[in-house]
C-alpha cells in the first residue's frame, strides 16, 4: 500500500496547513486525540524548522505497516544549511535563533521513531514515525 | 493572518482563542493585549485556551513571553482550559510553564486572578 502525499513548506501559513493534513491522516487511521496532538505537534516543530532555517522544503506523509502494527510516517525534507553538529541541536535547550530550543529533542519524545540525516550546505531529512497501540 | 478579538471588564481584559494560532496572529495577539493593556489600565487579564488543541514551542513561547510582559506592565495574567492533550504535548517538549498562572476554567481563572491582586 503507499499513500504517500507531500505538503509544500515555503510560507509560514503552511505550517498550519501541514499540521492540520497530518492531524486529519492520525485521525483517520484511528490514533486517539493525545496521540492526534502529538503528531501534530511534531508536524509543526518540523514544518516551523524548515520555514526557519532552510526557507523552504516539504513535509510528506505515508501510512506504514508492521507485523501486526500500524502508523503514520512523517518525512520532513529541505535543501536548507543543513546541520552541523546533530548531537548539539538534539539537547533541550539549543537554539540558534532565539527560541527554546525545544522542538528537535521534543519530536522525539512525542513520536516513537525518530531519525536524522543531514549534511552541511546539502540539507537536512527527518522520519519520524508514531504507531498505533 | 487574524484578529483575536480582546474583551474589558471592569479591570480585567478576557481573552478566549478559539481558532488554530499561527505564527503572525500569535504575534499580533501580543501586540495588541499589551495595547489594550496600556490603553485601559487592565489590571488582570484571563487567556482562555478551552478550543486550542495544539500548542508547539514557537506558541508556547509566545504565551510565556505575554505572561512576563503583562506583568511589567503591571497587570497578571492567568491561562485557563488547557486541554489535555495540550498540557502533556508540552511536557513532552519540555515545557513547563513554571511561572505562569493557570486554572481550570474561565470562572476559576477570575478567582485566582482576584486573589493574586488582593496579595
Ligand atoms: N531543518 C533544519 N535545517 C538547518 N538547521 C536546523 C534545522 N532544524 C533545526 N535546525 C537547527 O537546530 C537548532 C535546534 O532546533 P530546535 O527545533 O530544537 O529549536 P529551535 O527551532 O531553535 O527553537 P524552538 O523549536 O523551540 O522554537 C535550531 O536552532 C537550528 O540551528
Ligand atoms: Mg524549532
Amino acid at each position: 500500500m503507499n499513500n504517500q502525499s507531500c505538503i509544500p513548506i515555503k510560507k509560514e501559513w503552511d505550517i498550519v496547513g501541514a499540521r492540520q493534513y497530518g492531524r486529519d491522516i492520525a485521525k483517520n487511521l484511528g490514533f486517539g486525540s493525545v496521540d492526534q496532538a502529538r503528531i501534530a505537534t511534531a508536524i509543526s516543530e518540523l514544518a516551523r524548522n524548515i520555514y526557519l532555517y532552510a526557507q523552504k522544503g516539504k513535509i510528506c506523509f505515508d501510512i506504514v505497516e508492521g507485523v501486526n502494527k500500524k502508523g503514520i510516517k512523517i518525512v520532513a525534507i529541505d535543501e536548507g544549511p543543513g546541520i552541523e553538529e546533530i548531537s548539539k541541536v538534539m539537547e533541550d535547550g539549543y537554539t540558534t535563533s532565539g527560541g527554546l530550543g525545544a522542538g528537535l529533542p521534543g519530536i522525539k519524545r512525542l513520536m516513537d521513531d525518530f531519525d536524522i540525516i543531514s549534511e552541511v550546505g546539502k540539507g537536512t531529512e527527518i522520519t519520524v514515525v508514531k504507531w498505533l497501540r | 493572518m487574524m484578529r483575536i478579538p480582546i474583551l474589558k471588564l471592569h479591570n480585567y481584559l478576557l481573552i478566549s482563542i478559539q481558532i488554530d494560532l499561527d505564527d503572525q496572529t500569535a504575534i499580533q495577539f501580543q501586540e495588541d493585549l499589551l495595547k489594550k493593556i496600556h490603553e485601559t489600565g487592565a489590571t488582570g487579564v484571563v487567556i482562555d485556551l478551552t478550543s486550542v488543541d495544539i500548542v508547539d514551542s514557537y506558541i508556547a513561547k509566545v504565551l510565556g513571553d505575554v505572561v512576563s510582559m503583562s506583568d511589567l506592565m503591571g497587570a497578571k495574567v492567568v491561562l485557563t482550559g488547557i486541554q489535555p492533550a495540550v498540557a502533556i504535548t508540552l511536557i513532552d517538549l519540555g515545557i513547563h510553564l513554571k511561572d505562569v498562572p493557570t486554572s481550570l476554567d474561565l470562572e476559576k481563572g477570575l478567582i485566582k486572578l482576584r486573589q493574586e491582586l488582593e496579595e
